[in-house]
Formats: C-alpha cells, sequence, structure tokens
C-alpha cells in the first residue's frame, strides 16, 4: 500500500558530510539524485543564528542538534554473554541528526590519518612479527593507501577551509607543522588560528620535553574563505559553542555551511527531511539493489526505487541498516564469519585538567572546536610497543572548544558537589583551569561487533542496533601510558592542581560519560569479502549497487579525529563511481 | 486582588529566606535581594523570585524544593544562592518541557537492572524522577523523625539527608536516592547557570560570580590576552547586560 515515487538514478540515505559530499559530486555527474534525511532541514540562517543557537539548556541540556534516542538508538552490552540494554540517555556518543548531521555540530578537528595508519596488521607484524598480536585483535590493513587518498584528503581541506600548518610539503619537512605527517600536495587551506593560553601553554610545556607541538588541523577559518565550490566563510572569532552546535559564523566547516549553498535548488537533486528510510529494498536474489522504503514526513510508507542505493547515515546507522535489509552476511563472533558488525572500534578519550590560580586567565568560555596544539611524538610509529607495551598510539592535545557553566565546570581534586566548597570550587576553576586530552587509537576485536538486539525496538518497529564492545587490555594500557605522558607534560606548568582519569585494570566502558562520537567500524572495508563488507571503493561486496561511505568503513580507529579520513574516503568513493561504476555498472572489484 | 502577593507560594518563598545567612550578605554586598525584607519589596529589581507561583509542583513539594535547593547552592561569601536567583521558578517551569518528561530519552522496555556503567535504565521521566523522590524523601524524613518533612528539619539535618542521597547509602521505597540526588542536583545547576529566559540565574547573578560573559560568543580580540582578566560583564540572550 506504499506510495511509489518515480525512480531517480540515486537515492542518498541520510544528509550530513558524507551525504552532501555523494550528492556534489553525483549531481556534478549528471545524475538525478534525492536525499533522504530523517531530522529537520537546517542552515546557518535561522537554524543557528544567533543568539538562539547558543542557548547552553537547549543545545547541552534538551539536545537540540542532536539524534532523539526516543526514536532510535542503540542497545549495549560489554560482552556477547551479556544481555544487552539501551542507551537511554545521551552520553557516551552523540549522534546528529538534521541536515548537516553530525558534521553540524561536530568541532572541527580535521586530521588525516598516518601513512602507517592505513596498514596497521601489516605494520606492527613487520616490526615486531605476527606474535606480537594477542589473540582476539582481528585488525587489518585499509585497501588504499595514503598516497591514494592524498588528493582527496586535500580537496576535502580545501572544501572545509582547513586551517593549519604542513609539516612535510611534497616530501620536504618544514617548520611549524607535524613531522611525522604524511607528504601533503600543498599547505593548508588557510594558516592556523591564534593560540588561547592553554594551547601557548602546551607549546612551552611540549618542547621542554622534547615533542614537536604543532597546530591542531581546525576546519574553523581563520580567516575569510571562498572553498572550490564558491561558498563563503568567515574567520572564527571563538564563541564558544562548537560541539554541540551549529556554527552561528560560517566560520566552522559543516556540510550546511560548505556543500549545501551549491546543492539548494541545483537540477537534479532533491532533498526530503523527516524522511525516515527503513530498509533497503533488495531483489530476491538480495544482490541487487532496487531504492529504499521510508516513512515520509506524514508517516506514510513510501518507496524510492534508483539504480544506486548510497548510505551516509552515521557509521552506527549505516551498519543498522545494512543488517536489516540483508545485506551482505552478519558477523558472528564465535566462527569470526560473516562481515556485516564486524570489527566495531571507538575512541580511547582521557582527559587531565589543570587548574592555576587566579593570575592564569584560561578563560574557558573562549572556544574553537578544532584549535589548539597537539603532538604526534606518541602516534603512529612514533610509538614503539615494545616499550609502552600497547599497539597502536594517540594524540595529546591541549584544545577549548568551549565551556560554559550548563555544560559543567570541572572543578579541583576534593571540591564536593553542592554547597558553598562547590561555589567556591567553580569559582576558582572556571576562567583559570583548562585541559589536555589523550585521543588514543582503539583496535578492533573479534568480541567487539554490532549486531541486531533480539528485543528492543525503535520507535518504528525495528530491532535496535546492539553494539558489544568494552574494553581490552591494549588500550587500558595505552590510556594509562598516555595519561602518564600528558601528566608529565602538565606537571612542567606547575599548575596548583591537576585531575586525571587514565583507564584502570578492569575498567569497563561506562556509557554515561561523553567519550567521543568516534564510533568507527561495523561495515568495514577491505580486499577479502570474507573479512570485510566493503571493497576498496566503500562498495558493497554483496550487493553492488550499494555503497557505504563513513567511518563504519574503518578496520580499526586510528588516534585522529576520523572526520577528515571520512571526507577523503567519500571523495574517493564518489570518484570510482562516475569515473568507473557509471560505465559500467557491477562490483568494481573482483571478489 | 491584592491578596495575590501573598500566595502560599510566596510565603514558602518568604520562609525559606529566613534560612539565608543576612549577616553574611551585609559583609560582602556581593548579592542583592537577600533579605526577607528586600525579597519583599515591591521595588525589587525585575525578575525577584517571589513573583512566582509554581504550575507544576504542589505545595508539599514546594517546600520541600524550597529548602533543598538552599542547601544545594547556598546564600554565601562566595555569591548567591539558587533561591534568590529564582532556580525554584526554573525547575517548576522546566518540568513542564517536554524534555522533562524523558522526550529525547529511549522510554521503552523491558526495563532491566543493569550494572551503572551503563546508564539510567528506568522508568520514570525526569519530572517524576524528582517527584518520587521528594516524596519518598519526606517519607523518609517522617519515619526518622517524629513526623517531620525534609523541610522541617534543621539545616545540618537536612544537610546529612541530602548527603545520604548522594552516596547511596540511604535507601528510599520506590527510587534509588542516588538517582534522585544527581537529578536534583542536576537541575539545579542548570537553573543556576542557564540563561534567565529559561527561569532561574536572575540578573545574570551566577554568571557574575564565576566571571562568564554568557551570551557574548565573540572572543577574537581577547583569544592572545595574558595579563588581565576578561573586563566585560555578562549578557543573556534577550540582550540585557549585566
Amino acid at each position: 500500500m506504499s506510495i511509489v515515487k518515480n525512480k531517480v538514478d540515486a537515492v542518498i540515505v541520510g544528509m550530513g558530510w558524507t551525504g552532501a559530499i555523494m550528492a556534489k559530486e553525483l549531481t556534478d555527474a549528471g545524475l538525478s539524485v534525492v536525499c533522504l534525511e530523517r531530522g529537520p532541514d537546517r542552515d546557518t540562517q535561522p537554524d543557528f543564528a544567533y543568539p538562539r543557537v547558543v542557548d547552553e539548556l537547549e543545545g547541552s541540556v534538551h539536545r537540540k542538534y542532536l539524534q532523539s534516542l526516543s526514536k532510535e538508538t542503540v542497545t549495549i552490552r560489554h560482552n556477547m554473554n551479556d544481555t544487552a540494554v539501551p542507551y537511554r540517555q545521551m552520553g557516551s556518543f552523540k549522534p546528529g541528526t538534521g541536515v548537516g548531521g553530525a558534521g553540524s555540530h561536530w568541532s572541527g578537528c580535521h586530521f588525516r590519518a598516518l601513512p602507517e595508519d592505513f596498514k596497521v596488521r601489516s605494520n606492527v607484524e613487520q616490526r615486531y612479527g605476527k606474535k606480537f598480536i594477542p589473540a582476539g585483535m582481528t585488525i587489518q590493513d585499509f585497501p588504499v593507501t595514503y598516497e591514494d587518498l592524498e588528493p582527496h584528503f586535500d580537496h576535502f581541506e580545501y572544501v572545509c577551509g582547513t586551517s593549519g600548518k604542513a609539516g612535510v610539503l611534497n616530501g620536504k619537512k618544514i617548520d611549524g607543522g607535524n613531522p611525522f605527517e604524511g607528504s601533503r600536495s600543498r599547505e593548508f587551506a588557510l594558516p592556523p588560528n591564534p593560540n588561547y593560553l592553554g594551547a601557548e601553554m602546551f607549546y612551552k610545556a611540549a618542547r621542554e620535553m622534547g615533542y614537536h607541538p604543532y597546530p591542531i588541523p581546525a576546519s574553523n577559518a581563520s580567516g575569510p574563505y571562498v572553498n572550490p565550490y564558491g561558498c563563503q566563510m568567515g574567520p572564527c572569532n571563538f564563541c564558544g559553542f562548537c560541539s554541540d552546535y551549529g556554527c552561528l559564523n560560517y566560520s566552522k566547516a559543516s556540510p550546511n555551511a560548505c556543500i549545501m549553498p551549491v546543492l539548494r535548488g541545483r537540477k537534479g537533486f532533491e532533498l526530503r527531511t523527516l524522511a525516515q528510510v527503513l530498509k533497503v529494498n533488495l531483489t530476491a536474489d538480495k544482490k541487487k539493489a532496487t531504492g529504499v522504503t521510508y516513512l515520509d514526513a506524514q508517516g506514510r510508507e513510501t518507496e524510492q526505487p534508483a539504480d544506486l542505493v548510497v548510505l551516509c547515515a552515521f557509521s552506527l546507522f549505516n551498519v543498522h541498516l545494512m543488517l536489516l535489509s540483508g545485506i551482505g552476511v552478519p558477523y558472528d563472533p564465535v566462527s569470526n564469519t560473516g562481515t556485516i558488525g564486524r570489527n566495531y572500534s571507538y575512541q580511547n578519550l582521557n582527559r587531565v585538567s589543570l587548574f592555576f590560580d587566579e593570575t592564569v586567565h584560561a578563560n574557558q568560555f573562549m572556544g574553537i572546536g578544532g584549535g589548539g596544539t597537539t603532538i604526534d611524538d606518541l602516534n603512529g610509529n612514533q610509538n614503539d610497543s615494545t616499550k609502552s607495551g600497547f599497539i597502536g598510539g594517540g594524540l595529546v592535545w591541549a584544545r577549548q572548544p568551549g565551556g560554559g557553566p550548563v555544560r559543567g565546570i570541572a572543578t579541583a581534586p576534593g571540591v564536593p558537589n553542592w554547597g558553598s566548597g562547590w561555589k567556591k570550587g567553580v569559582k576558582e576553576a572556571f576562567r583559570h583551569s583548562f585541559y589536555y586530552e589523550v585521543q588514543g587509537s582503539c583496535m578492533s576485536y573479534q568480541d567487539a561487533y554490532l549486531s541486531l538486539d533480539p528485543t528492543y525496538k525503535d520507535a518504528f518497529g525495528r530491532p535496535l542496533l546492539r553494539m558489544t564492545f568494552d574494553w581490552h587490555d591494549n588500550e587500558v594500557k595505552a590510556s594509562q601510558y598516555l595519561v602518564e605522558k600528558a601528566s608529565d607534560m602538565c606537571k612542567v606548568l606547575g599548575p596548583k592542581a591537576i585531575k586525571g582519569d587514565a583507564k584502570k585494570d578492569g575498567d569497563h566502558y561506562n556509557v554515561t560519560q561523553y567519550q567521543s562520537t568516534h564510533t568507527c567500524g561495523g561495515a568495514i572495508m577491505g580486499s577479502d569479502p570474507k573479512t570485510s563488507a566493503l571493497n576498496r571503493y566503500l562498495q558493497s561486496w554483496d550487493v553492488s549497487n550499494v555503497f557505504a561511505p563513513g567511518a563504519n568503513a574503518f578496520p580499526q580507529n586510528n588516534g585522529y579525529n576520523p572526520t577528515g579520513m571520512v571526507g577523503a574516503l567519500t571523495y574517493w568513493c564518489a570518484k570510482a563511481v562516475r569515473e568507473q561504476y557509471l560505465k559500467n555498472p557491477g562490483p568494481l572489484v573482483q571478489a | 486582588m491584592s491578596d495575590d502577593t501573598q500566595s502560599p507560594s510566596r510565603r514558602n518563598i518568604i520562609k525559606s529566606m529566613v534560612f539565608i545567612p543576612i549577616g553574611a550578605a551585609a559583609t560582602t554586598g556581593v548579592v542583592r535581594a537577600l533579605s526577607p525584607a528586600t525579597a519583599a519589596d515591591a521595588n525589587a529589581p525585575e525578575g525577584k523570585p517571589d513573583a512566582y507561583t509554581p504550575a507544576f509542583f504542589n505545595q508539599v513539594e514546594w517546600k520541600f524544593l524550597n529548602a533543598a535547593v538552599d542547601r544545594l547552592i547556598p546564600y554565601d561569601e562566595h555569591g548567591p544562592g539558587a533561591i534568590e536567583l529564582g532556580v525554584l521558578e526554573f525547575l517548576d517551569r522546566h518540568m513542564q518541557t517536554p524534555y522533562a518528561t524523558g522526550d529525547i530519552w529511549y522510554m521503552q522496555g523491558p526495563f532491566v537492572k543493569a550494572a551503572p556503567e551503563f546508564g539510567y535504565q528506568g522508568k520514570l521521566g525526569l519530572r517524576d524522577i524528582i517527584r518520587v523522590g521528594i516524596k519518598n524523601v519526606d517519607g523518609y524524613c517522617a519515619s526518622q523523625f517524629g513526623g517531620k518533612a525534609f523541610a522541617d528539619l534543621d539545616r545540618k539535618q537536612q544537610e546529612e539527608i541530602l548527603k545520604g542521597c548522594e552516596g547511596g547509602k540511604l535507601k528510599l521505597e520506590d527510587i534509588s536516592a542516588k538517582l534522585f540526588f544527581t537529578n536534583l542536583l542536576n537541575e539545579v545547576r542548570n537553573g543556576y547557570f542557564a540563561d534567565p529566559k529559561h527561569g532561574g540565574n536572575k540578573g545574570m547573578g551566577a554568571w557574575k560570580m564565576i566571571g562568564y560573559p554568557g551570551m557574548r560568543a565573540d572572543y577574537l580580540d581577547w583569544v592572545e590576552v595574558r595579563d588581565k582578566p576578561y573586563p566585560i560583564g555578562p549578557v543573556d540572550l534577550a540582550g540585557r547586560r549585566g
């Protein structure tokens, strides 16, 4: 009884970064494209306009720009013998919704992966031997290299107006940037943003420790800028409302500011918001997709036929749709077979707060999401796993996305949670403290995966996605090692007090505290259809007219924020569709 | 009609003001509207807390909150307390929003017990957590203190009760004391620090205390200043300057 729409060349599920990139690229190629976004339409004006957008109660308590868990959420358990329970309140990670998706409420940290991050397994085997990888760790190489993606990293940075300083330019090391990075073909789109106090002090501490500090590549424009699509950006004014909020100032890169202006009104492009995709429709042999079924804004079941289906939902929900639709074989962690849900990974985030006296004006209310200072001295190949005891790596950084009192004020050790002592504590801390974070990689494991929950349903009657995940020894060791290094970097600054949160032996994944929205894997790319859901072009091995770009494609997660890599992979995917797939639809890699 | 100004709620507020250490107010001068006399002053600044009549909470709950909120964020030498900044009004108004019914939480069953790392697994929305919690704490107090409600205990006893809730030692009939306490404290802090448009933080008093410029949201010219405090007072969403 469902409504059937006219067939289009391509239907895109989700209008965040990946959806916007694919819509731009596919309409450039002359395709008719319909994009279905579950949330509302959003644009800088009126949705992110000052002053309404900076209301902390609406943004960070009512979570106005995030997904409502009442409609869709996940269930979570620590191991496969437990019963999973729903993620009822937003905590550890924050998927977005609406046009722009998580790309409108992100902070703007815009890294490229390191060349060695693409070949994690072979790199570890080569450096330390095959036996060094513990049983149950299922890390894999990406089926692409840094060199494959370099032009796409570059292009995405220029779309975003990324501000930073190159450390390696056309093979030559240059001062001021990250000396350990993969070679860049040109400088950043914009120079680095100015340093707030914490970032400046981080520089000082890092140099004293013999590290190589550099500005975090920030998709928060450091000056006026026009991107290759003609979209205008203005300089970031450090408003302090990046994370959780849309940008009021056309400064933070987002699909809304950087791509949507050229898509809106474009012939061949149609955006339907409040359109909740329920599943991808497949032919009886499950080898081809025929389109998708969704609920329109009035809740009517609607079918959108299409030749090509591009899954551009948040990483977790790309996997959810694949499982619900019967694309590929669900992963079985016992036999370690099947691919959909395999290799779920996360990010190993830890914080160390520094408290100073009233002469140190850290002013945490000023903020820039992606700005700040970091080091790669403990990341990638700089981490000697035989000494540190863990595989992977991580960053230590000073980053100040902006803090307001409703979002919480970290207080020095010993300060009570209420009463006069608390008031004194918040008063002393608010303008005179800042923090470092340790952002570690997260390896993938046989017992960390995504599947469908047998019990709980979403608002549309579908089984919820079930996440089975806990910290493993490798990540706990990494946390302890990196937090210790970060604490050393704090001590040289002589703060009044330090408060850190390294994971303790036996600590379990705690979903109640915000850590990171960097949920990765579950539908990973690889060179073997037995151990990956997608081929090197982000194309489903099983259903060749389905592509699924996103962080779901990461076989494991590196120390960086994923967005730079997600954007680059999406442009890489789009290029393959345009230059190869459209000429000869079918598998781009023979299984 | 002038009796309106003597509504029970107003009397409760005024009564609660009695708990405020007036002597401390006189020595610091940080806060206005501190003494009962000031609170009742018809010429008090706009947004004075006694103008509010609760629509969500009943009288028993209101009495509880008057006392508990004052214990959680009291008036003292560091700055204004939650009562005079209108946090009660915030609470009452916030409980009437869709958020307080749990509209962004996943509220489908089955509801099972799980380790604390998995977060809240209960059936109650925020406003019911607060409501059920108040009733249970009052019930507990009545059973322990010869029929007295929480608000009728002395300050020290009230603080002990709240500590018992916070640490989870206090066992309540229908709800986890810790869950109730955490949610109440969060809400009191939200009211204290959120924009005045939501009912609390009158006159941006909480922002002034910590030196938060509020909704100014434009600091590029101050990012690299190191040697002096940020000089401008707060501005709120309505454009008022503090």
